[in-house]
C-alpha cells in the first residue's frame, strides 16, 4: 500500500495518482510509482502546455521530421537533411552552471545524433541575473554563474568537437533565481536514412550502451517541474556529471551501428532516463518492451530497480537491433570500447515490464504510461498589473542632453556589447565548416561537398514578452528569420524553446498561451514551420517568476556558401541604406516601449513592443535575400536593441576602421522632446540596414519600391567617425575607435576586467 | 603523396586534416586507427587535434601508450616526417618525441582565435615552402598551449634552431602582447633534433581556404608534399 507521502514525493495528485490505479488496476509498486511520476512529470508529459502546442504549423514542403521525435529534420536538397532542436537546462544550470550547462549541451547533443545525423553546429541562448550592481560594479554571483556556464558548455562543445558558432545573452534581474540555459543542435543526415525512436519486432534485441548507470539525476525530471525555494541548492545530487570523451565514443560508434540496416531503432536516455526510452520507444512502435534490470552496467553497488529506471546517468543510449545481426552491431562498439548490454527484447504485449534478476517488478501498459498522462486545460487570466506597466508617459521623462554619451552607454550595455570574451571560449572552428564568425550576425556553417550553408539564429526578448507576450513570441519569430535572411539565407524551419514560471497561476499560463499564439501567427505568416521544441516550465524561486522567454532557432538555407552577409561595412565609399521605416510613428512610444533605451537611461520597463506587420515583414526579409542572392548588397543588419544608431554601430565595430556618415529624416523636435531619441534609439521592427555600391543604389531603392517596403539611402561608409544628423543637424559624433572601445569592453570589463587591460587594440573581424 | 591521419578516440580535427590533404591539396590521405600498427605506406604523418582519451588525466598521457604510436616512432626514426597539431602536439612531448610540456593557457580559460606566428626554421618538411620570418595568420583553439620546458631545454632548442613557429603581431614582432597563451619566449611549434618531427599548436589545416578566413595554413601541408617530391626525399 502506498501512503499519501510518497504519492505527494513524487508529484503526483490525487487525480492523477487515482488514474495510474486505474490504468493497472491496482495500487502500483514503488518502482512503478517512480515510474509514472517521472513519465507524467511536467517536463516529460507536456501535460499544462501541449493541448495549446498543436497551433504551432509544423507542415511544409521542406519537412522531413515535425514534433514527436528526438528532434525535426527539413530537406536541403542534395538528399540530405537538417536536423536540429533546441533544448532547456535550466534548473540544473543554476544549481550547478558548470555540470548543469554542459550535461544540456550532451543532451542536445544526443538528440541530434540519436537521429542518425552528424551534429555540426551548437548555438546558446542564455539569460542571468542583472549584471551590473550599484556604482556599475558588477554582481559577484551572475559574474560566478556565467563564468560556470561558459566554460560548461566550452568544457564539453569543444572536447566532443561540434563548434559553438554563435547565440545569444542577456541580463535582466528577474532571472537572478532562475537563469536559463537553452542549447541549440545542428546536424545534417541522409534524408532517406534518419534513425527513428522505435522498437518494432517482437523478439528484436534491446540494447544498452553507454556510461554506467548511478545514482546521479534521480528525479531530475521532477526537479525541472516544480520552483524552487531556499533548499534548492541542496537538490545537487539531482544534477548529472557529463563525460563528453564517452559521449564522443557513443556519438561516432552509434553513426557507424547507422550506416548498417542492423538498427531498428535508437533512442538516448536523457530526462527520466531508460523509463523514459523505454516506454516511448515501445509506445511509438506499438510494441511492449521487456528489461531486466539487473543486466543494466551499474556503477555504485546495491542499487535497485527503482532507482536504475529513474537514474538520468548522462551518456547512455538504448537500442533496438534486428534479431540475427547482434554480432555486427556489437563488433562496432567494441571497436570504440563500448561495451553494448543486451538488457531485454521487444514483445507483441503491449507492456513495459521490468524485471530485477527475473523477477517482474514493474509491468504497465506502454501506451497508457507515455500516450495518456493527464492533460491539463490552466486556467488562464491576463495579470492585474500588465495595464500599468504597459503604459509609458513619455512626458514624465527627460531627454538625455548628450545624445552622443547616451549612445555609447547604449553600446556597453552588456546585451549589446561584444560577445567576443564568451565565444572565444569556444572551439567555433571545429569541423573547417564556419563561414562567419560568431558576433557578425546569423551563424553559417557550409554543408561540405554540395557548396550550400545553414544559417541558424536564436532570438527572443523577455522584456517584450514579459510587456506584451502575443507580440513578443511574433517578435521572437520576425527576429530571428530576420537575422537569417540579412546573411542571405531563407528560413526554412524553426524549433523553440519555451521558458516560463509555474503554470498552475493563471497569470503565468495566460502568459503561456499568448506566445504561443504570438509564435504561431508569426510562423504561420512567414511560412516557418516548427519541427519541435521544449517547453520549460516553472522558471521562478520564491513565487517570483522569471519574464516570460520565449526563445526561437530559425534555419535557414543558402544556396550559394560564397554569398554570406555579415554586418560588416566592408568598404569606405559605399551608400547606406535603410530598408524600413526611418521614421517611427510619434503617436504611439515609436519602439521605446520595452527598449534597451528606456532601461539603461531611464531604469524603466515599461510600454508595448512596436508591433510586428508580418506583411512588411516577409516583404523586407525576400527583399534581402534576393538582393544577397544577386550580389546588390554589401552588408546587411538588423536593428534590434539599442534602435537603429546601435545598429549602425555594429555595421562599423571591428570593420577595420570603416566609420559612417548617415543623415535621417524626421522631426527635430516636438512637444515631449522625445523625436530624436525615438529615432536614434526607438526598437521598430522589420529594419535591415544594408550597405550598396552607389552604382547599384538606385536598382536596390526601385526594387525595394515595387516590394512595398520603404527604403532610403541614409548616408555613406567611411572616415573615421561615426555621425548621425537628423533633418541636417548633427546630433550625435563619435570617433569609431572610442565606440569600438565602449562595445567592446562592455561585457568584459564585468567578467573579466585582468582581460579588459591587457587588450589596448581592437582588431578587425576580417 | 600519401598522408596518414591519425585517429584516436578522442581525436576531432582528423577530418578536418582530412579534408585539406584529400580535397583542398588534392593529395592522398587515409585514416590509421590508433589500435592499428600498418600506416599503409604513408609518405607522412599527421596526429591531430582534439582529446585523445578524453584527457581528463592529462592532454595526450595516455595516447602515447597506444598501438599505432610505436609504429610512429619506427616511421619518425627511419626519418619519416610526423606533425602533430594541438593535441597531437601533445601527445608527441608526451611521447618524447619533442621537448617541453604544455601548461594551462595563462587566462586560464579556452581560447578559440586567430593568431599569427612567424615561420622561425624553413629546414623542416612542414615549414620548407615558407620564407624564413614569413607571418601566417593561424587560428588556434586549445585550454593547455603555454609552452614550457627548463631554462636550459629552452637555450638549446634556440641554439640549435628547434623552435619552428613563434607568435608575433601583424608586424612579424615576437611580442608579449601578441603571445595569446603565455608559452616560453612565445613559442608556438618545435622540431626535433633530426628536424623531421614538428609539433605546434595553432591549426594550419583550419587555414587553408579563403571561404575560412585564412590559406595561410596550406604551405604547412604543402611543404611536406614538396618536400617528399624532391629528389632525394626519403
Amino acid at each position: 500500500m502506498i501512503e499519501q507521502a510518497t504519492i505527494d514525493a513524487h508529484g503526483l495528485s490525487l487525480q492523477e495518482y487515482r488514474r495510474l490505479v486505474e490504468i493497472l488496476g491496482r495500487e502500483p509498486t514503488l518502482t512503478e510509482l517512480g515510474i509514472f511520476s517521472v513519465m507524467w512529470s511536467e517536463h516529460c508529459s507536456y501535460k499544462s502546455s501541449r493541448r495549446h502546442l498543436r497551433r504551432f504549423p509544423t507542415d511544409g514542403p521542406r519537412v522531413l521530421q515535425g514534433p514527436g521525435e528526438n528532434a525535426g529534420a527539413v530537406d536541403v536538397g542534395d538528399g540530405l537533411a537538417a536536423v536540429f532542436k533546441i533544448e532547456s537546462h535550466n534548473h540544473p544550470s543554476f544549481i550547478e552552471p558548470y555540470q548543469g550547462a554542459a550535461t544540456g549541451v550532451g543532451g542536445i547533443i544526443r538528440d541530434i545524433f540519436t537521429m542518425g545525423a552528424r551534429p555540426i553546429a551548437l548555438l546558446d541562448s542564455l539569460r542571468f541575473g542583472a549584471l551590473e550592481g550599484e556604482h556599475g560594479r558588477p554582481i559577484p554571483e551572475t559574474v560566478r554563474l556565467v563564468d560556470g556556464v561558459v566554460a560548461g558548455i566550452a568544457g564539453y562543445g569543444n572536447s566532443i568537437g561540434i563548434p559553438t558558432v554563435g547565440g545569444e545573452v542577456a541580463f535582466e534581474p528577474g532571472y537572478a533565481g532562475n537563469p536559463l540555459v537553452n542549447v541549440f543542435c545542428l546536424g545534417v543526415a541522409k534524408a532517406e536514412r534518419l534513425a527513428k525512436g522505435v522498437a518494432s519486432g517482437a523478439g528484436n534485441p534491446v540494447y544498452y550502451v553507454g556510461a554506467k548507470t548511478g545514482r546521479d539525476g534521480i528525479h531530475g525530471a521532477t526537479m525541472a517541474s516544480a520552483e524552487f525555494d531556499d533548499s534548492s541548492a541542496d537538490n545537487r545530487p539531482a544534477v548529472q556529471v557529463g563525460d563528453p570523451f564517452m559521449e564522443k565514443l557513443l556519438l561516432e560508434a552509434c553513426l557507424e551501428v547507422m550506416e548498417t540496416d542492423a538498427l531498428v531503432g535508437i533512442q538516448d536516455m536523457g530526462a527520466a532516463g531508460l523509463t523514459c526510452s523505454t516506454c516511448e520507444m515501445a509506445a511509438r512502435g506499438g510494441t511492449g518492451i521487456d528489461i531486466d534490470v539487473s543486466r543494466v552496467p551499474q556503477r555504485e553497488t546495491g542499487m535497485t530497480p527503482y532507482e536504475i529506471m529513474l537514474s538520468e546517468s548522462q551518456e547512455r543510449m538504448l537500442l533496438v537491433v534486428r534479431r540475427g545481426r547482434e554480432a555486427e552491431v556489437e563488433r562496432i562498439f567494441d571497436k570504440w570500447d563500448l561495451h553494448a548490454v543486451r538488457i531485454g527484447e521487444v514483445t507483441g504485449d503491449g507492456l513495459l515490464r521490468v524485471r530485477d534478476r527475473g523477477r517482474v517488478v514493474a509491468e504497465i501498459p506502454n501506451r497508457e504510461l507515455a500516450d495518456a498522462a493527464p492533460l491539463y486545460d490552466r486556467p488562464i487570466r491576463c495579470p492585474a498589473w500588465l495595464d500599468e506597466a504597459q503604459r509609458l508617459d513619455l512626458s514624465a521623462l527627460s531627454a538625455p542632453p548628450d545624445l552622443t554619451r547616451t549612445w555609447l552607454d547604449l553600446l556597453a550595455a552588456p546585451v549589446i556589447a561584444s560577445k567576443r570574451w564568451i565565444w572565444r571560449q569556444y572551439d567555433h572552428m571545429v569541423r573547417t565548416n564556419t563561414v562567419a564568425l560568431p558576433g557578425l550576425g546569423a551563424a553559417v556553417v557550409r554543408i561540405k561537398g554540395t557548396g550550400r550553408a545553414l544559417e541558424m539564429s536564436v532570438d527572443g526578448n523577455g522584456r517584450h514578452a514579459w510587456l506584451d507576450p502575443r507580440e513578443g513570441g511574433r517578435l521572437a519569430v520576425a527576429e530571428a528569420a530576420r537575422n537569417v535572411a540579412c546573411a542571405g539565407a531563407d528560413p526554412i524551419g524553426a524549433t523553440n524553446c519555451l521558458n516560463f514560471g509555474n503554470p498552475e497561476r493563471p497569470d503565468i499560463m495566460w502568459q503561456f498561451v499568448q506566445a504561443v499564439e504570438g509564435i504561431a501567427e508569426g510562423c504561420r505568416a512567414l511560412g516557418i514551420p516548427i519541427t519541435g521544441g521544449n517547453v520549460s516550465l516553472y522558471n521562478e524561486t520564491d513565487g517570483q517568476a522569471i519574464y516570460p522567454t520565449p526563445v526561437l532557432g530559425v534555419v535557414g538555407l543558402l544556396e550559394d556558401a560564397g554569398r554570406v552577409l555579415t554586418r560588416l561595412f566592408p568598404a569606405a565609399g559605399l551608400d547606406v541604406v535603410l530598408l524600413g521605416d526611418a521614421v517611427p510613428d510619434p503617436a504611439g512610444a515609436g519602439g521605446l516601449g520595452g527598449s534597451e533605451y528606456l532601461k539603461r537611461v531611464h531604469g524603466l520597463v515599461r510600454g508595448r513592443p512596436a508591433p510586428v506587420d508580418f506583411d512588411r515583414e516577409r516583404a523586407l526579409q525576400r527583399l534581402v535575400v534576393d538582393a544577397a542572392r544577386c550580389g546588390m548588397v554589401c552588408s546587411a543588419h538588423d536593428c534590434a536593441e539599442g534602435g537603429l544608431a546601435v545598429a549602425l554601430a555594429e555595421c562599423c565595430v571591428e570593420s577595420g576602421g570603416i566609420g559612417a556618415r548617415v543623415d535621417l529624416p524626421g522631426p527635430t523636435a516636438s512637444n515631449d522632446g522625445f523625436d530624436v531619441v525615438r529615432t536614434l534609439f526607438g526598437e521598430l521592427p522589420s529594419r535591415i540596414i544594408v550597405s550598396v555600391t552607389p552604382a547599384r543604389g538606385d536598382e536596390l531603392l526601385a526594387r525595394a519600391r515595387s516590394a512595398g517596403v520603404p527604403a532610403a539611402a541614409i548616408g555613406r561608409t567611411g572616415g573615421d567617425r561615426l555621425t548621425v544628423s537628423v533633418a541636417g543637424g548633427v546630433v550625435a559624433d563619435v570617433a569609431l575607435k572610442t565606440a569600438e572601445h565602449a562595445w567592446a569592453t562592455g561585457l568584459t570589463r564585468h567578467l573579466d576586467p585582468a582581460a579588459v587591460q591587457g587588450s589596448a587594440s581592437w582588431e578587425s573581424a576580417r | 603523396m600519401k598522408f596518414a591521419i591519425v585517429q584516436f578516440p578522442g581525436s576531432n580535427c582528423d577530418h578536418d586534416a582530412y579534408h585539406a590533404a584529400r580535397h583542398v591539396l588534392g593529395q592522398q590521405a587515409e585514416f590509421v586507427w590508433h589500435k592499428d600498427t600498418d600506416l599503409r605506406g604513408a609518405d607522412a604523418v599527421v596526429l591531430p587535434g582534439g582529446f585523445s582519451y578524453g584527457d581528463y588525466l592529462r592532454t595526450g598521457a595516455i595516447a602515447r601508450f597506444s598501438p599505432v604510436m610505436g609504429r610512429i616512432r619506427e616511421f619518425a626514426d627511419d626519418g619519416g616526417p610526423v606533425i602533430g597539431i594541438c593535441n597531437g602536439f601533445q601527445v608527441l612531448l608526451e611521447a618524447g618525441f619533442l621537448e617541453g610540456a604544455l601548461l594551462r593557457n595563462r587566462r586560464l580559460k579556452f581560447l578559440c582565435r586567430h593568431v599569427r606566428v612567424r615561420v622561425e626554421e624553413t629546414d623542416t618538411p612542414f615549414s620548407c615552402g615558407a620564407a624564413a620570418g614569413q607571418v601566417l595568420r593561424l587560428p588556434i583553439a586549445h585550454g593547455e598551449g603555454s609552452y614550457h620546458a627548463a631554462p636550459e631545454t629552452v637555450d638549446a632548442l634556440e641554439a640549435n634552431r628547434q623552435v619552428v613557429f613563434r607568435y608575433c603581431d601583424a608586424e612579424g614582432a615576437a611580442t608579449d602582447g601578441a603571445n595569446p597563451n603565455g608559452s616560453l619566449r612565445g613559442i608556438a611549434g618545435v622540431c626535433n633534433r633530426r628536424r623531421n618531427v614538428v609539433g605546434l599548436m595553432p591549426h594550419p589545416e583550419r587555414a587553408c581556404e579563403s571561404a575560412l578566413g585564412s590559406e595561410d595554413g596550406r604551405v604547412v601541408l604543402e611543404s611536406v608534399v614538396a618536400a617528399m617530391a624532391a629528389p632525394g626525399a626519403a
